[in-house]
């Protein structure tokens, strides 16, 4: 167990500080100079106009939730994939109808026009 | 246990120090590449044929001022670049890059933790990266980052569907989550019959590789998929309001994502470290699986001086119409062929 995950953390932990360092690196070694002009966000060169805090079109949730419900139907694909030759024709028959009842819901989408951006 | 604390240290720092080489060279080799495929001779100043271009990118970039712009989330403003960074990099955890080797008589594996779940965990880590990504486009506060934070999450977890659904085939197939054992299964002679060819699963699995690298280069938001840079129009993306090293750890995390994908595409579809002459010389087989990233990352930078940027809704309509039908197809057409 602890062979297994002790060089994941140690790897973890090389990552972490290498990022700290640099950060700390470029804040320390650059130069430094206070104009106040610099500090607006980049919009072409004019004044920034608005705010960023909008909403985002609803589209882009319907795609977090579509993929939340379509990844976990790939994660349930996962252990049946280990398991595929053991269940044998039991499991094939069985994950065709849970294939079915994803590809119903798919077309459902589909049909809906949840995926059609224009 | 203090020898394999020692061993593991030794690992994880060789390992850190191959993959900022790669990332480094990569962005010259990149350069370079891209260079020639437009008759023209990109870098090639610092150091012979500008072999040196990279350290003088860093040492540049590292004393470049630091601007931290008046409207941010200070705190996710920092904390982005370490998140993308350091899953790019956590990837390497897992994957075998050589035979297992006696030094000085004693047992070396090369790989820095043989994880019975390796498959599942390389996936899970790769997607952390996301989080970097939207995080640094929501704490700028530009409107182009957070345009591209939006179009690229939504463009990752919809080829993620796909990247995930592309591999099962292999699995049907191998039965295995541990990419140690998945080497060595494709060290057999082809289907157990053909003796002169190796069992890699890019033999059983044709589509399901095509699939996996199409998935991959999406999710490294690679040309023709690099929305979320699309310079021409976001200017830069999520990192338009970093600079200094703060914007090299994005960049450097772009391109250990593109290793890590190249690394986990070569181990389960092209053998990984596995090629001729290991018994005499079992060295070679670090040479190998180099070899083999190599040519993955030599395809993403061909493709980048190919084809022209994919429009937006042209993106997510191939990812979901074309792609997850024709991988859960693959699945559904290898499960039948190993069962009867």
């Amino acid at each position: 167990m602890f062979e297994t995950f002790f060089p994941i953390l140690l790897l973890m932990a090389v990552g972490v500080f290498l990022s700290v360092v640099f950060i700390f690196l470029s804040a320390k070694i650059g130069r430094k100079t206070k104009l106040a002009k610099k500090f607006e966000p980049y919009e072409c060169g004019v004044e920034p106009v608005g705010t960023t805090k909008e909403p985002v079109q609803v589209k882009f949730f319907l795609v977090a939730i579509l993929f939340i419900l379509f990844d976990i139907e790939v994660i349930f694909l996962y252990p049946y994939a280990v398991m595929a030759r053991e269940l044998g024709m039991f499991g094939l028959i069985e994950i065709c109808v849970f294939v079915v009842i994803l590809l119903v819901g798919y077309f459902y989408v589909l049909g809906r026009g949840a995926l059609k951006w224009d | 246990m203090l020898e394999m604390i020692l061993f593991a240290s030794i690992k994880v720092v060789v390992v850190v120090a191959a993959v900022l080489t790669g990332c480094a060279y990569s962005t010259l080799l990149e350069r370079k590449v891209v260079g020639h495929m437009q008759h023209r001779m990109g870098p090639n100043t610092a150091g012979p044929y500008g072999l040196l271009t990279p350290l003088a990118d860093g040492l540049k970039l590292i004393f470049k001022e630091e601007i931290k712009p008046a409207n941010i989330e200070p705190i996710t403003y920092m904390l982005a670049p370490m998140i993308s960074f350091v899953p790019a990099i956590l990837t390497f955890a897992v994957i075998p890059f050589g035979k297992d080797n006696t030094f000085f008589g004693h047992d070396f594996t090369l790989v820095l933790s043989d994880l019975n779940v390796g498959v599942l965990f390389v996936f899970a880590v790769t997607s952390l990266g996301i989080y970097g990504i939207v995080l640094a486009g929501w704490s700028s506060g530009s409107k182009y980052s957070i345009m591209g934070a939006v179009r690229s999450s939504a463009q990752m977890i919809s080829y993620e569907v796909g990247y995930g659904l592309s591999i099962v085939g292999v699995l049907i197939i191998a039965n295995t989550l541990s990419l140690r054992e998945l080497v060595e299964l494709q060290m057999l002679p082809l289907w157990g019959t053909v003796s002169f060819l190796p069992n890699w699963f890019i033999f059983s699995q044709p589509l399901g590789f095509i699939l996996f690298l199409t998935c991959a280069i999406a999710e490294t938001n690679r040309a023709p998929f690099d929305m979320p840079e699309a310079e021409s129009e976001l200017v830069a993306g999520y990192h338009t309001e970093y600079s200094s090293m703060k914007f090299s750890m994005f960049f450097i995390a772009e391109y250990a994502n593109m290793i890590a994908v190249s690394a986990v595409g070569a181990t389960i579809f092209l053998g990984g470290w596995h090629g001729p002459f290991l018994d005499t010389m079992p060295m070679l087989s670090v040479l190998y699986f180099v070899l083999k990233v190599f040519c993955f990352m030599f395809f993403y930078i061909w493709l980048r001086a190919t084809f022209p940027r994919f429009r937006y809704d042209q993106l997510m309509a191939f990812g979901w119409k074309v792609l997850f039908p024709l991988a859960l197809l693959n699945t559904i057409v290898t499960a039948f062929f190993v069962i009867l």
